[in-house]
């Protein structure tokens, strides 16, 4: 670790070019957001927010009065008291009297939070490391959620887009003015989905099932992002949520299923060589290169490498069930239940034929679902 | 730190204590006296305090600018759980635990602490516990890179293979706690002079026993969670493995059992040097003597229900979720009555505002600030907002950084003439506690706004809207760094040279420790004091 830094001062020299030129306007206070579980929650903090302001102008005020008037230098000449029964109920009677009166919008407010009941869309929402899975219940409509921003604006080589490291590939997609109920739950270790427009943030939980849910009063995009220390990427895995008019959520769910359609009809094709890296670049692109890097070298030990990896210059079966089933006990996911079989076949051609990796092999989608049925 | 003196003070006339402190290295290794404990432990608590100072430089650099420029996320993720680890264990704990040494035997009359052998234990462990900790870093895999909160599964089933180094690490700390709090709790319960009685004990001989025992009972929670991490690591148990039948929240459940009443281990000591400063620099007694006990009494007491507020984004029942949220607004009330009597102390005193008094009014300000925070924190439905924010960050520092850490500097200010003999320079400790207090501040107040804004905790790159504010909070944290050179070099100053202290050292001071001369004996009150 330490020899990476070590490595990497030449860079550190050159002052970071492109960071922090473009800037975005920067906020001072919780966002009111766009629901009305926000505003209530917003009001809460502003009031609580202006109790404690109250308070502390009068405990300082008197403090400072004492500094100013009662400093030895002054002349001031110290008094003996030093107790005071009646004071001290006072002081402890007032503060319940506030929290009790703080206590009540904060139940209410709660209880609405937590009533689930009465949804008029389920979507189960899964963390993995570091992505999140979409599920539309009883629809039919399932896809992964990864981040987009480049690589080369994380590290400064290209200039950051104004949605940096808030952008994803794809969106969750909800219909505005509809109660929303989300599922939440992780594949791996705790994740946590927050939108703060939203005011909901919900642990995902192996073993667990969370719920939550929302309605959203006005159409647009709404950003946030992973709040649960989930590892390496857990700063590189936002949520993004476009908020549209029931219709148009009509159709993009047509959409959605129909490329669900698609993509497996293209099962039964054949690829040639060159078809399939491109598709298996793209791939290993989204799910792979975070551990593995681009250039298959990986972060050893934790992340091994690919290039000239027994696996991946070994036999067929064995690269196809590491990817497919995952290695127990490891980052190493399954990835069989992530990604369709016509790319689960072009990324391991790939990763069998980049990076002078050239075993010639041209992993077919058959194979998998062969693999699958064994 | 404490000279060889010639003894026959009126205090010290036994004859066979006619002898020093051993010469050179066997001095410090086999030590029984408190003194040498005492000091040991707060120079091996300023050492780990550099350390995990330069590891949060480490990360404020990093968030110097967005985009990823000095470190990669892997060791970024190290930084955030060693710095966490090291400043709560290595730091602020045994900083006050050397504080009890030197203080609690002289300030209740007792000639040492009650079991002196087990104190030189308690100390070395420590050493070896965080070479141990610190020695992942050099290791294939890394350090632990789960957050010093360490939550499973990131800890267990997806943890770097010097996890183990980790808990073992975490193991010996708790074991060094525990030994330390027994022997507190069995000097300030068996030891105190005649006339002693408890009502009459000084506040922070009072903190430190209420800390005792929160510490005998919650480390071995602590030291419970980590063996069941260990299980399931190497044994194959499944405590918190779902896919074994186990439950990744039960550890969240244990850790901040432990982890609630340890934030109060970490403040309570502090309350109770404040208290003894506050009132020699007002040259008035302290306001509301008993309910200061009785409040800190339920603190403690408090701490033990209020875990789940940490916990109010895992999905309790909505029943839970209230019952923690309460009780956790309740712990205001006592905590508020604490900041109401120190103000009553100063009103209508004598100020005069010495370093260690400065500390302290900015001990009360800032904590209270901490405070606030805290209070808007417990109410669940706005914590769904703040929860695992930058928000939450800049609370705990506001509390642990003007509240631990300005109590440990006002009592070292306060105390350190009586334990070298001479004056500290008061130029420059008042130099070291504007630069800190604006360096502080500079840190982590733009953190609340970064956390009301949206940024996520532990990222090591963020958005381009908090730019601004992390630029701000980074050129504070190299601010409020590099002052504490400054802190090293007054107290290397003070030992070396400065003006004679007297045995009172304050004007307003009062307490048994002050009747003994200064630099304090290697051994005082062989013969017990009389108190009235």
């Amino acid at each position: 670790m330490l020899s990476r830094l070590v490595r990497r001062a030449p860079t550190l020299l050159m002052p970071a070019l492109f960071a922090a030129d473009v800037s975005a306007e920067y906020g001072l206070n919780m966002p009111v957001g766009v629901t009305d579980v926000s505003q209530s929650v917003f009001d809460l903090h502003m009031q609580i927010f202006w109790i404690c302001v109250a308070i502390a102008v009068v405990v300082f005020g008197v403090m400072f009065y004492s500094i100013f008037k009662h400093r030895k230098s002054k002349g001031a000449v110290a008094a003996q008291f030093h107790e005071s029964t009646t004071v001290e109920i006072i002081w402890t009677i007032i503060p319940v009297i506030i929290l009790v009166l703080m206590a009540w919008p904060a139940t209410t407010t709660l209880i609405e939070m937590y009533d689930t009941s009465d949804s008029d869309v389920d979507i189960k929402i899964t963390g993995y490391q570091w992505k999140w899975r979409y599920e539309y219940i009883g629809q039919d409509v399932d896809f992964f959620s990864n981040m987009s921003t480049p690589k080369d604006e994380i590290y400064n080589r290209a200039e950051k887009n104004e949605n940096y490291l808030l952008e994803v590939d794809n969106e969750l997609v909800i219909p505005v003015n509809k109660k929303v109920r989300f599922l939440i739950t992780a594949n791996d270790v705790i994740h946590s989905w927050w939108v703060p427009d939203f005011a909901v943030k919900k642990d995902a939980i192996p073993g667990f099932i969370n719920e939550s849910w929302t309605r959203v009063n006005e159409t647009g995009i709404y950003r946030g992002q992973c709040t649960e220390l989930c590892g390496k990427d857990h700063g590189f895995m936002p949520v993004v949520v476009r908020v549209v008019e029931q219709e148009e959520y009509d159709t993009w769910i047509a959409t959605k299923q129909a490329e669900a359609k698609a993509a497996a009809a293209l099962a039964k094709l054949t690829f040639t060589l060159e078809e399939q890296m491109e598709r298996g670049e793209k791939v290993y692109a989204t799910n792979c290169a975070a551990c593995h890097q681009a250039n298959g070298s990986g972060i050893p030990p934790s992340f091994p490498a690919l290039k000239g990896s027994a696996i991946a210059l070994g036999p067929v079966d064995e690269h196809i069930k590491r990817v497919v089933s995952g290695v127990a006990g490891s980052a190493m996911q399954a990835y069989g239940a992530q990604l369709s079989e016509v790319d689960l076949a072009a990324v391991i051609t790939y990763e069998r034929n980049a990076w002078g990796n050239d075993t010639g092999d041209n992993v077919s989608a058959k194979d998998i679902v062969d693999f699958n049925n064994k | 730190m404490s000279t060889v003196v010639d003894i026959n003070t009126e205090n010290n006339h036994d004859d066979h204590e006619h002898h020093g402190p051993a010469k050179g290295i066997a001095r410090w290794l086999f030590t029984t006296n408190h003194k040498d404990i005492g000091s040991m432990y707060l120079w091996f608590s300023f050492i780990m305090f550099m350390i995990g100072g330069c590891m949060a430089l480490t990360i404020r650099a990093e968030l110097f600018q967005p985009g990823l420029q000095l470190i990669e996320p892997e060791f970024f993720n190290q930084m955030t759980t060693l710095h966490g680890l090291i400043m709560v264990f290595g730091a602020v704990m045994p900083a006050f635990v050397g504080l009890a040494n030197w203080m609690i035997p002289m300030m209740v009359g007792a000639p040492d602490m009650a079991l002196p052998r087990m104190n030189n234990w308690s100390f070395w462990i420590l050493p070896f516990a965080f070479t141990l900790l610190l020695s992942t870093l050099f290791m294939e895999g890394g350090g632990p890179n789960f957050g010093w909160t360490f939550y499973a599964p990131l800890s267990t089933t997806y943890a770097p293979d010097t996890v183990t180094f980790f808990i073992f690490g975490v193991h010996m700390m708790g074991i060094s706690s525990i030994m330390g709090a027994i022997n507190v709790i069995a000097t300030i319960l068996n030891m105190r002079a005649p006339g002693m009685t408890l009502m009459k004990m000084p506040l922070f001989v009072w903190t430190w026993l209420i800390t005792a025992f929160l510490l005998i009972a919650v480390m071995p929670v602590l030291a419970g969670v980590v063996t069941m991490m260990l299980t399931d690591i190497h044994f194959g148990t499944s405590f918190f493995n779902a896919a074994g039948g186990g439950d990744p929240v039960l550890f969240q459940h244990i850790f901040w059992f432990f982890g609630h009443p340890e934030v109060y281990i970490m403040i309570l000591p502090a309350f109770g040097a404040v208290s003894q400063v506050i009132p020699t620099f007002s040259r008035k007694p302290l306001f509301g003597y008993h309910s200061m006990v009785y409040a800190v009494a339920s603190i403690a007491i408090l701490s033990f229900i209020v875990w789940a507020h940490h916990m109010f984004t895992v999905g309790i029942p909505l029943v839970g979720e209230l019952f923690f949220m309460y009780a956790t607004m309740l712990i205001a009330v006592p905590t508020g009555v604490k900041v109401f009597n120190w103000v009553a102390t100063m009103f209508r005193g004598s100020l005069t505002f010495e370093t260690p008094m400065l500390f302290s009014i900015a001990f009360v300000v800032l904590f209270s600030i901490g405070g606030f925070s805290g209070l808007m924190l417990a109410i669940a439905p706005s914590d769904f907002q703040y929860h695992d924010t930058y928000f939450v960050v800049a609370h705990f520092h506001y509390v642990l950084v003007p509240g631990a850490i300005f109590g440990i500097f006002a009592a070292v200010y306060y105390w350190l003439p009586k334990w070298v003999g001479n004056m500290y320079n008061e130029k420059l400790g008042k130099m070291h506690f504007w630069l800190s207090f604006v360096g502080m501040n500079l840190t982590f107040f733009p953190m609340h706004f970064l956390g009301l804004a949206g940024m996520p905790r532990r990222i090591p790159d963020y958005a381009l809207q908090f730019a601004d504010f992390n630029q701000i909070a980074s050129v504070g944290a190299f601010m409020f760094g590099t002052t504490q050179l400054l802190f090293l070099y007054i107290v290397i100053n003070c030992i070396r040279k400065g003006e004679k202290a007297t045995a009172q050292v304050w004007e307003g001071a009062e307490g048994l420790e002050w009747t003994i001369p200064s630099p304090a004996p290697y051994h005082t009150f062989t013969t017990p004091p009389e108190v009235k």
